[in-house]
């Protein structure tokens, strides 16, 4: 009994780890290499899919796409969320607690609430075009919904709190008293930030960066409600692929190479994070 | 810090909270569709919410699976934490990493290797279907936060407890359960919320004799932003604001979060 008890504990979080996680992630692997034909699938072991994800200028311009947006929403997110971590770090006030909470709190909030958001915002007839046109700036809306501008906006804010928790992770290093003596030496604050402060955070912007790359590249709402279905990622492909063409072989190709992009950060990531430990 | 900082840190802060600022405010137009500035201000966007029998169903879908899934991931999940910070055997820490892989992939690759599973298995728009899927994503958290609450205890006192005679289920009833219970309870408080929150992976899985809320959410705000949807968010918000205060309460928040 004593022996089989770690078994017996362990036994229906592994059923469901199972079914819902192992099997479904091979399936996927061994079905990208099999084909679709008019709706039905045909069971062998090929590369169809993929040379037809690599030959094809339309999907090799959605995989372009999807990496220089996610790269572009982790800079723009570490921008915004640096200050941010900073104060948070450092700050004794006494609504430190406070600013905690309500940076953190979006991040719990839904994502489409979040996006439905931004849809006011950003639309045609949202917030900023009615205010730009109401002070006489501007005669007909600008977009900013339903092109990459209003993804690369949204997107950003969605992720910015998972950013700044995450910068604040790497920010152990980050030591008061070093600004201080820099301080009080006669530094100037700019270059007792370039010289101090941003060395000893470095670790904290790679980790944030990376782990904002990797969110954005999977992210799926936010693009496709904001992009207005005219930004085509990689993750809105796969869902076409599955939902609409039905051509699950290649939706499942096109997940390979979304996993596989994932990886390529990841050891981008060790080779920075080696550099700068 | 300098003012100058202090105001860049206020602005990017209302630049995170301005979507709810936003979503809140307009919730209160009365108006047929949201456009700025909101011309007339009423409860109109509630009164409609609770007329839509879409939204209406699509509630009681969402927390009762909520409420299934939270039972299910926080019974597995406890069970396999306690086993795993209890008991010594090979393959524990690969079988944490397991575990907690669901996490670290996109819920678009999980959603669709659900899809591929779920439809041979005829599971697709079930209550079976999306509670496993929905399970996938919970029980790592359970089995993380409540593995960080048992890490937390401190091991001297179960072996006073055995030393003193008590047989280990009741080492387990009256020392471990009420020290690992604030954990239980944040776990539960985040299960719940990651479920009733879900979009991506039910994306796969719905159909139309089953949806759940924010399916039904997502698909009306393609096309038509009406204050419903904002009366709606706000509704969501509190929820979610309720939920947090339990998790704040029970272990803080960011603690929750940090590992």
């Amino acid at each position: 009994m004593r022996r089989s008890l770690p078994a017996l504990l362990l036994a229906p979080a592994g059923a469901i780890t199972f079914v819902a996680f192992l099997l479904p992630m091979g399936w996927l692997a061994r079905l990208s290499l099999g084909r679709a034909a008019g709706g039905v699938l045909i069971d062998e072991v090929g590369l169809t899919n993929y040379v037809r994800f690599f030959s094809d200028r339309f999907y090799l311009g959605v995989l372009w796409r999807s990496v220089w947006v996610a790269s572009s929403v982790a800079a723009l997110a570490v921008l915004a969320a640096y200050p941010i971590a900073l104060f948070l770090f450092r700050s004794r006030s006494r609504w430190r607690p406070l600013l905690a909470v309500l940076t953190i709190a979006p991040l719990l909030v839904s994502s489409v609430v979040r996006t439905f958001g931004w849809m006011i915002i950003l639309g045609d007839h949202g917030w900023i075009n009615g205010l730009l046109q109401a002070a006489g700036v501007i005669a007909a809306p600008v977009h900013l919904m339903n092109n990459v501008w209003g993804v690369l906006i949204g997107l950003t804010e969605i992720l910015m709190p998972t950013t700044t928790l995450a910068l604040l992770s790497g920010f152990a290093r980050l030591d008061v008293a070093q600004e201080e003596a820099a301080r009080s030496l006669g530094a100037p604050p700019w270059r007792c930030f370039l010289r101090i402060t941003l060395p000893l955070t470095m670790p904290g912007i790679v980790v944030g960066a990376l782990v904002t790359f990797v969110l954005a590249i999977s992210s799926f709402v936010t693009p496709s409600l904001l992009g207005g279905g005219r930004v085509p990622l990689l993750a809105s492909t796969i869902y076409e692929e599955a939902l609409e063409t039905l051509d699950w072989p290649f939706a499942a190709a096109v997940a390979v190479v979304l996993v596989m992009v994932f990886g390529l950060a990841l050891v981008g990531y060790e080779r920075l994070a080696r550099r700068w430990q | 810090m300098s003012n100058g900082f202090r105001a860049l840190v206020a602005v990017l802060l209302l630049f995170l909270l301005a979507p709810l600022i936003v979503v809140l405010l307009t919730s209160f137009s009365n108006d047929a569709y949201l456009a700025f500035p909101p011309v007339k201000w009423g409860f109109g966007g509630y009164r409609a919410l609770l007329a839509n029998a879409a939204f209406r169903r699509g509630f009681g879908v969402s927390v009762t699976l909520a409420s299934l899934v939270t039972a299910i991931s926080l019974g597995c999940g406890t069970a396999a934490a306690y086993a795993i910070a209890r008991f010594t055997f090979p393959g524990r820490g690969a079988l944490l990493t397991v575990f907690t892989a669901p996490l670290l992939l996109p819920g678009i690759i999980l959603g669709l290797g659900l899809l591929l599973v779920f439809a041979r298995l005829g599971w697709l728009a079930t209550w079976t279907g999306l509670t496993i899927a929905h399970c996938l994503v919970t029980l790592p958290y359970a089995i993380r936060v409540v593995l960080t609450a048992l890490r937390g205890i401190d091991a001297t006192l179960e072996e006073a407890a055995s030393t003193l005679g008590a047989p280990p289920w009741r080492v387990f009833r009256r020392v471990t359960l009420p020290l690992m219970l604030p954990g239980m309870i944040a776990a539960a408080a985040l299960c719940f919320l990651a479920s009733f929150d879900e979009v991506v992976i039910s994306l796969f899985l719905v159909g139309p004799r089953l949806t759940t809320l924010p399916i039904e959410v997502f698909h009306a705000i393609e096309y038509q932003a009406d204050p419903q949807i904002s009366a709606l968010s706000v509704v969501l918000i509190t929820l979610t604001a309720g939920l947090v205060i339990v998790v704040e309460r029970s272990l803080g928040l960011v603690r929750a979060f940090a590992r």
